[in-house]
This record gives structure tokens, sequence and C-alpha cells, in this order.
């Protein structure tokens, strides 16, 4: 395949190319039917006010309604009320389950599951991590959060295992459930936390409902990808042996799935803990809510200290389920022989630490952290905002890009007339991909225009596409960098693992201090943000090209840039277009943030909706994001994730 | 222990639902589960993103946990819904609160969910603000009248070409936008979108001594660090507010109150007394909120700071 589109780069592209051809004559064949019906119509720029649909009065009616009968209708007394009831109680007996184990039993307990599961060099690991917690004076909010994070990740399973058996199992089923888990996995978590809170209140319910609907996804998907994709032969076998349906499911077609079935673990804890956070708007208490506490009060520092056990607790949870997935550990014999000592010594460190009354982490033992943290802070922004010689101050350039970059991109889109933007979404949209990515599209971006939120859509567009080329660029740069050299990419790895699970909140002082309030901050956390995913996608994408493709050419001399212009990346193209679609969609995840530092737009209402219990303003903006995220995702998807109907 | 701890909770989820599921269950009433872990007396206050609030609430727990013997958590939530969580008693107080009408209405005399917990002591206001150093160059920039000559002097590059009001959380109660619009102001509102951002913000421009003009409120400790000079507004009169379309008056002087959920007032023993009577002054706020804020003390820090020197002050709240 690869070979192919080396060696004879003529006919794909011509193939192509007839294609691109026959869709394009198609659409403006279209156009020229219903563009003049269009502006006969409706003149003008923006989106027609005939065809919105003002939905203020409905939702406010719906919003009073909840808030009057939540204690007194049945729905709530009978339906809501027993689901709120059992994660508060389920929480609650985690929390307490953690509480009475105390420091030394938890710390002593992980690090043996560690051990067990994983070997020796990551049990240390557990150990330094949790150790960490405690010195930061986290010890209490980081419980806090892992009895929220057990109780969201096992309601997450227990639901993407039952969603992934289903679609796993039956063809039917399993049609109908990939859109809406596409659905679910572009949703920004902000957009609808407001419903939840709204239904379950502020708290821990509303906290792990929001958990479940945006950590479920990659788990009921990798459950069904794993059960379909089981060895044919030997489920043949097994059948032939007079296995029953059920017998064959337990036995076998499970069993063999369980590398999937664990990876699904792993992706559903991570994106648990990153919601913690993020959840913690709604009062999940915590960490999150230390780290949002501290923003209150501008302390960087102390913010990063709530930050920090965040990102050990990711790192260790990923690492540990990670090398459970991929068995790749010590032999398991070695391990069973050392089971049962190491649980009695771990046991008797809890009991121990339990009898001398030393559950409560030490207050001596704590290290602050955040005064050198402040002051690095309050030096960068007082040495780098402005006046700095030739290059001016991130002040400057921050007010450039706008000038430059923000202000024409969203006036060119505003400026642009409502069907010219459909007719551009679905034009790139089908040239991607298939004719139904491009109506899914086509059909969201007109959704917008009925909300009536189409001018702020629009400058959130602007925001988006201006924060997805920066990273894009800077992205590419630094992967094709990193492929090149593995020293950078070790060197690498620690810090977008830090910045992938750094919670957002803790950069939003920075970018205000660095670039001042307003559009440009909003795009430089997009970026900060969304860099990790493309750099490392980038990165693996280049470092899989055959190595064969890249010797032949080698010794036809070419020279390492042409090798690498001519060779690697039309070789690594798909890779790169997954590092563009992830771009898009993880940077439209921050939007929402961008509203917390000035971006305005649709992250604003949003944010505004939540704060002031407006579900108008609210839903309409979060259901508009959402749309955007559909709209962007299909325009950038590539072809080959849909091998079937695509080529 | 991870992994039994999730078996524990899968249980606990599965075995609940048939447990509890036997008559209403009521969410309307429904605590924390951090609330009351290993038998400790536990009081939840809710704080607000601002750093008055968070002074509030750093001494009542500092008292509450040294003097009376009880654990104090705190959850961060934003005014409106903070009324919600107080009604649905996932907190168990709001120490400071600048007025929601509908809300008073809706929770405390409709459903009294929610019982009046007396005044904080301290007065509100909130108005535009431009920084001494500016109004002391230019003495008319102080009256909106001459808002517009300055118009030039306060653009950025989010501002157009018009002067740049800034505005921050979209928590916070404001007019600003019909301000703008009714009084016929060259200025565009830029929402800074947080408290913080729009702290951040003010400290550079103060750094630079640029002019500028903001959205703000006293108390505050954020003007010890840079003065700023309130601009005068068209005077403000009972009810001219009533219409928000139609406002083009200055904002009125709150005094704060406190709002106590209904049973934790009834039943909540010396804490719901203490927090009764916790009153105090502007002052006594500002010194409290410097110290977190500016001086970067952990709350708690601060608030033993102020305890340690105010005796006489608190001994009369647990009285």
């Amino acid at each position: 395949m690869a070979a192919i589109t080396v060696f004879s780069p003529r006919t794909v592209p011509a193939v192509l190319r007839h294609r691109a051809v026959h869709k394009l004559a198609l659409l403006a064949l279209a156009a020229a039917v219903l563009v003049p019906l269009a502006t006969a119509r409706w003149a003008g720029g923006a989106w027609p006010d005939a065809l919105t649909v003002d939905l203020t009065d409905p939702l406010t009616r719906a919003s009073t309604w909840i808030v009057d009968n939540r204690d007194t209708h049945p729905l709530f007394l009978y339906f809501f009320g027993h689901i709120s009831n059992a994660v508060v109680l389920s929480v609650r007996a985690v929390y307490l389950v953690l509480l009475a184990a105390g420091w030394a039993g938890v710390t002593a307990l992980s690090a043996l599951v560690a051990w067990r599961v994983a070997g020796l060099r990551l049990a240390l690991g557990t150990l330094a991590a949790f150790l960490t917690c405690g010195f930061l004076g986290m010890w209490v909010p980081t419980m806090q959060t892992f009895a929220l994070m057990v109780v969201a990740v096992a309601a997450s399973v227990l639901v993407g295992a039952v969603l992934g058996l289903a679609a796993g199992l039956n063809d039917r089923l399993d049609r109908a459930l990939r859109p809406v888990l596409d659905t679910m996995q572009v949703l920004p978590a902000y957009a609808y936390l407001l419903p939840v809170v709204l239904i379950f209140g502020m708290g821990v319910p509303a906290a792990v409902l929001a958990t479940v609907v945006y950590a479920a996804p990659p788990m009921a998907r990798l459950t069904a990808l794993g059960l379909r994709g089981a060895d044919k032969e030997v489920l043949e076998a097994v059948r032939s042996l007079g296995a029953t349906a059920r017998q064959r499911l337990l036995t076998a077609r499970l069993p063999l799935a369980r590398k999937e079935l664990l990876l699904g673990l792993n992706q559903t804890i991570m994106m648990a803990l990153s919601m913690a956070v993020i959840a913690s708007v709604i009062g999940a208490g915590g960490l999150g809510d230390r780290v949002y506490q501290a923003l209150a009060s501008v302390d960087v520092g102390a913010a990063l200290a709530a930050g920090i056990p965040i990102v050990l607790l990711a790192v260790v949870l990923d690492r540990v389920t990670g090398a459970a997935g991929s068995g790749s550990t010590s032999s398991p014999k070695t391990r069973r022989r050392g089971g049962p000592y190491a649980l009695v010594a771990a046991l008797a460190i809890a009991v121990a630490a339990r009898l001398m009354g030393r559950l409560d982490w030490p207050d001596a033992w704590t290290v602050p952290i955040a005064e050198p943290v402040n002051r690095t802070v309050d030096w960068m922004t007082d040495h780098l905002y402005s006046g700095v010689p030739v290059v001016g101050g991130t002040a400057d350039w921050a007010a450039h890009f706008t000038t430059w970059v923000l202000n024409p991109l969203r006036d060119g889109l505003t400026w642009l007339p409502w069907w010219s933007m459909l007719l551009l979404v679905a034009t790139l949209a089908w040239l991607i991909g298939t004719w139904r990515t491009a109506l899914t599209a086509v059909l969201a971006m007109a959704a917008i225009g009925v909300l009536g939120v189409w001018t702020p859509a629009l400058d959130t567009l602007s925001q988006v596409l201006a924060a997805v080329a920066v990273t894009l660029v800077i992205g590419f740069a630094t992967g094709i960098a990193a492929a090149r050299s593995d020293r950078l990419e070790r060197a690498l790895r620690p810090v977008l693992d830090v910045f992938q699970t750094m919670p957002q909140f803790v950069y939003l002082i920075p970018v205000v201090a660095l670039f001042g309030v307003g559009r440009a901050p909003a795009v430089a956390a997009a970026v900060v943000y969304a860099l990790p995913a493309v750099v490392r996608i980038t990165t693996q994408g280049l470092r899989q090209v055959d190595p064969a493709a890249m010797e032949a050419s080698g010794s036809l001399g070419a020279t390492s840039w042409q090798q690498l212009r001519q060779v690697q990346l039309p070789l690594a193209r798909p890779a790169l277009l997954l590092a563009v679609n992830q771009g898009v969609v993880l940077v439209l995840a921050v939007v929402i943030i961008g509203g917390l530092v000035g971006g305005g737009a649709l992250g604003y209402d949003v944010v505004f909706g939540l704060a002031q219990g407006d579900l108008a303003t609210g839903l309409v903006a979060g259901a508009a994001i959402v749309c955007l995220g559909l709209m962007l995702d299909r325009v950038t998807q590539p072809t080959e994730r849909r091998p079937k109907k695509g080529a | 222990m991870r992994i039994r701890a999730r078996i524990c909770a899968t249980a606990a989820v599965a075995s609940l639902l048939p447990l509890t599921g036997c008559g209403a269950a009521d969410m309307t009433q429904q605590s924390s589960p951090f609330a009351n872990a290993q038998g400790a007396k536990t009081v939840t206050l809710s704080v607000q993103s601002w750093v008055g609030a968070q002074a509030n609430v750093a001494v009542a727990q500092y008292l509450l946990e040294h003097e009376l013997g009880y654990r104090v958590d705190t959850v961060q939530v934003d005014e409106v819904p903070a009324w919600d969580a107080l009604s649905q008693g996932r907190v168990d107080a709001i120490l400071e609160d600048w007025g929601h009408p509908e809300q008073e209405q809706r929770y405390v005399d409709d459903k009294k969910t929610i019982t009046r917990g007396g005044e904080l002591g301290v007065t509100g206001h909130i108005g535009w603000y431009i920084p001494t150093y500016f109004a002391k160059q230019h003495p008319d920039a102080t009256s909106w009248k001459n808002l517009n000559k300055y118009a030039d002097r306060m653009r950025t590059a989010e501002s157009g070409g018009k002067g740049q009001l800034m505005d921050g959380s979209p928590s916070y109660v404001t007019n600003d936008k019909a301000l703008v619009n009714n009084l016929d102001l060259d200025y565009q509102v830029v929402f800074a979108g947080s408290e913080a951002a729009q702290i951040t913000q003010i400290k550079q421009f103060a750094k630079e001594k640029k002019p500028f003009l903001t959205y703000w409120y006293a108390p505050q400790w954020l003007f010890k660090k840079v003065p700023m000079t309130e601009v005068k507004l068209p005077a403000y009169k009972e009810g001219c507010d009533a219409d928000p379309a139609k406002v083009a008056c200055a904002y009125p002087h709150t005094p704060l109150e406190k709002y106590l959920n209904s049973d934790f007032a009834r039943s909540g023993g010396s804490a719901a007394a203490f927090l009764k009577k916790f009153k105090w002054t502007t002052e006594d706020q500002n010194e409290v909120s410097l110290m977190i804020a500016d001086q970067k003390l952990t709350p708690e820090e601060a608030a033993k700071k102020w305890v340690e020197g105010h005796e006489s002050t608190w001994r009369a709240w647990l009285s």
C-alpha cells in the first residue's frame, strides 16, 4: 500500500482528482440551484432571523419547573433521587475506607497493587507519588478525588462495558451506537455540566454523572472492538466443542479481548481524571476544588500544589493499567511467590499507623512550594510582559496576534454570507470524507444558525482556527524533531505527560499574566492543551514509516531534508491527518476555558449560563459548541477512519 | 487497594439501588459525601470566587475548628448556584451575599429551605473605577460625562476602535452593557471572564501606569495595591435598576447578608449559633483578604493571624 504511493505517485492522485472533480461538480450544481433561491428570500451576510428558533422561553420554563418540582415530583423522588443517593453513599463508603486505612495504609496497599500488576519500578513510583501528595499538604483532597474517581470509573466501566457488549455482539446495535459514542466524545465536557447540575444540584452526584458521560465511550468502543476482533478460529474451535453462546462469551471472547478491555479501562481512568478538575466548577470538592479556589486569589503556586497530585495520580494510574494491559511485567511466578508476604507487610504498616494514631498526614511533613512558584511567575511577568528589547514583550505579541490574525479571521468569517459558509463546510467535508460526513457537517453548521448564535459561533470558530494553526506549526515541527532524535523524544516525554494531565485551570493565570485579557490568552491556553497530543501522534506516525522505504531513498542519495519531505511525511500522512483532527477536537475542548480569560463568544456564554444558572444561555451556547465540534471533526476526519465507505 | 475499593464500590452501587429503592429518595436534602467523616462534626461552607468571601470563610473556619471543635469543608460555588446548593443542604451557609431578590423570594419566602442569617457587617458597593494615578492627572475623568473624551486612551486590541470597559466574572451582577448603551458611551465591555484574570490584568496595567476603566467593587484588597478612584455615574435611586435594559444609574450600596440552610439553622448547634453572630467590619475583612491575596499566606495562616490580634471581636460571636 505504502509502496504504491511512493513509486507510482501519479495514479492515486489522478483517481482522487477525478473523484474530487466529480464531487465539486455536483456541489456546484446544487449551489447553482439553491443559492439564488436563498439569497432571494433572505438577503444579508449573517444567518437570517427567519430561520432561527428562539429557545429562551421553553428552556427558562423547563429550568424553573425542575427547580420547583425537584422536591416533590415522582420523577425526581423515585428515579434521579435514587441515583443521586447511590452515588453519594458509594463515594462516601470509598472515602471512609480510604480514611480508615490512613495515609500509610493507602500508600502501602497502592504500592503493593502496583507491584503485583506492573512490577517493582512502578511500585516505587507509586510510593513516591502518594508520598508527594502528602508532602504537598494535599492528602485529604487527594483522597476525596480518589474516592470520586473510584466510583466514577466503576460506573463508567460498567456503562461502557454494557454498551460495548451490546455493540460487540449485535451488528445493528453497533451501527446505532457508533454515532452516539462519536458525539459523546466530541462533546466538550463543560457543555453538559449545566443540565446535569440543574437536575442533580451542585455537588458530587452531578460531578460523577458528568464524568460517566465523558469517560464511558472509550470503554464501550474498546470493548466492542475487542469482542469483534476475537480470533475466528479459536471461536470456531470453542463452538465445535459444544459451548453455549454464554459459555463462548465468558470463556473465549472476553478473555481474548482482555488487552482491549484493559486499554479501555486505562482510557476511561485518564478521561475521568481530567474531568475531576472540570467537575470542581460544580462543587465536586477534592483536588480540583483546591485548584479552583487557589485561582480565586490569583495564587498559581497553590494551584500548582493541587495540580501536581492530579498529574501524579494520572501518570501512576496510566502506567499501572497500561502495564496490566500489555502484560509486560516480571513473570507471574515470582510475583505470586512474594505476594502474600507483601500483603501481610502492607497490612501491618496500615495497622501500625492506625495504632500509632497516625491516620492523618502529619501537618509538619509538608513542603511549601507555592512561594517559589509564585516568585517565578512574578519574575516572568515582570520581565517578559513588555519592553523586552528588539522582540517586544509578550503583551505586544498578543496585541499583534489579536489585530493581525484574530480580528481579520473573525471579520472574514462573519463577512462571508451564511450560505457560502455552509457550502464551504460541505466542500471540505466531502473532499476529505464521504457524503455522509459532509451532510453531518452541514447540518451541524446549520443548527448553529437555527439556535440563533451564528455570530458568536463564528467568533469562536476564528479562535479555534487560529489556535489550531499555531498548534500544528509548533506541533509538527516539534514532532519531526523528536522523530529524528531519540534523546529529544526521551526528554520531551515527561514534559508532554505533565502538559497533558495538568488541569487547564492551572495555566489560566500565567497566560493572562503574559498575554493580558482577551482572545490571545485563550488561544495560548488552547495551544498548550492541544500541543502534546499533536506532538505525540506526529512523532509516532513518522517513526512508524517503513524503514525499508527510508533506506531505499537514502541509498538513492536523497538528503535528510529530501527524505523527510518526499518519503517520510507523505507516508505518515494518515497520522498527520489524525493529528490535525485531534488538534481541532482538543482545542475546542478548551474554548470554554478561554471564556474564563476573556475569550468571549460561546465559551463566555457557557460559563455565564453555569454561573447564573441560566439554562437558556448556557445550554444554547453549549449545544452550539457541540455542533461546532461535530462540524470540525467531520471536516478534518480522514477517510481512513471509515475504510469501507470511504474509498 | 484500588481494585478492592472498586469492587466495594460496584457492590455498593448494585446493592444500594434496591436498598434505597423502597421509598421516595429526597435528593433536595442531601449533604456532601465528604461531610461528617470519621464521626467529626462537620460544617460545609460555600466560598465564592472573590477574596473577601475567602476571608470570611477562613476566619469562620478557623474559629469553628479551633474553638468549637468542628471540621470544616469548603466548596467553591458561583453565586446563583450557591443558593441552590444551600437549599439542598450541600452547603450549610453562605457568608456573603450581594443581593439576589429572585432567589430570596423562591427559597426563603416560598420554599423556606433557606433562613436569613443576619448581616455580615460589611457594606458592598459595585462601581466603575479608574486608577488613581490617572485620576490625579485628569480629575475630570472621574465623571461619566467626560469618559468619552478618554475613550482613545483606554483602547486595547480587544475593544476594537472603542475604549475598553473591563468587566469581570460572568457570575457577578452587572448592568454595564446597558449602562454603556444608555449613557451613550464610546466604550466596549470586555469580559475578563474570571476575577483572577481581571486582577492579573489590572496589576499589569498598573505596573505600566497605563490608564484603564474597570468594573470593580468594594470592599476589595486590591485597592491597597492598586489605588483606584470611582467614576461617578448618574446617582442611584430606589428602583432605577428595575428594568435591566433601561438602567442608566449607578449601583446601590448593599449591606452584605448571611444565609443558612434552614435545617442547619435549626439543628446546627453551636456552629449555627456562631455563624449567625459572625459580624465584622470592612477593615477586618480587608486585613485578612490582603494577607491571603497579596502576602500569599494560606487562608488558614491569615485567619490565625487575625484571630490572634482581635480576640475581643470574635469572643462575642462565641457567647
